[in-house]
């Protein structure tokens, strides 16, 4: 199977494509808010319900003593936030059921 | 957060109405989905990405009873978050 990457930039000119009569500038600028305000509401540790699609949510990770793999250097670790993402439900079958 | 939050958003900074920010924001999200149903991956620079996972079949356990399971081959979706993101989150 060909696997094809949908960029940022592809979605923004599939957008436009499918929402001709609206400005073409600003519809990539409402992409950019889009992400953008989701990103503000990570950093606030809010979580983000998208229906159909999924949830966004902050998880801790403790701090600990990690190895830098190469060198085998013992690294301290800090305790860090990490983004979470649970398909949908909706979302979880389409990407599932078409073979 | 929910779309209502992200829609008012798009709508607060940009001239568009409330019908034409709600469009918007359904689309990319309906494009998303449909991209990842059809098995491509989804990049968001700044945000992160979209992966679409093949998994075997194997045999499973119920948790509860431990009566053995079958579980089929599956696809599942995972997302990766830009470091960019991972970043802003611990700054």
């Amino acid at each position: 199977m060909v696997k094809f990457i949908m960029t940022r930039n592809d979605l923004i000119k599939k957008l436009q494509e499918m929402l001709k009569v609206y400005p073409q500038k600003d519809i990539a600028y409402a992409v950019k808010i889009m992400f953008d305000s989701m990103v503000e509401a990570l950093k606030r540790e809010e979580r983000i319900e998208i229906r159909g699609f999924g949830n966004f949510t902050i998880r801790e990770r403790k701090s600990r003593t990690g190895r830098n793999p190469k060198s085998g250097a013992e690294v301290k670790l800090e305790k860090r936030k990490v983004p979470f993402f649970k398909t949908g439900k909706e979302l979880r079958l389409m990407v599932n059921n078409k073979k | 957060m929910t779309k209502i939050d992200i829609i008012q958003n798009v709508y607060e900074k940009l001239g568009f109405s409330k019908k034409e920010s709600s469009d918007i924001v359904e689309s990319v999200f309906d494009i998303i989905k449909d991209s990842l149903a059809q098995g491509d991956k989804v990049k968001i620079s700044g945000f992160g990405n979209f992966v679409v996972k093949e998994k075997r079949a194997r045999r499973g356990r119920n948790p509860q009873t431990g009566q053995e399971i079958s579980i089929t081959a599956r696809r599942v979706l995972t997302f990766k978050s830009s470091q960019v993101l991972r970043k802003a989150l611990n700054g």
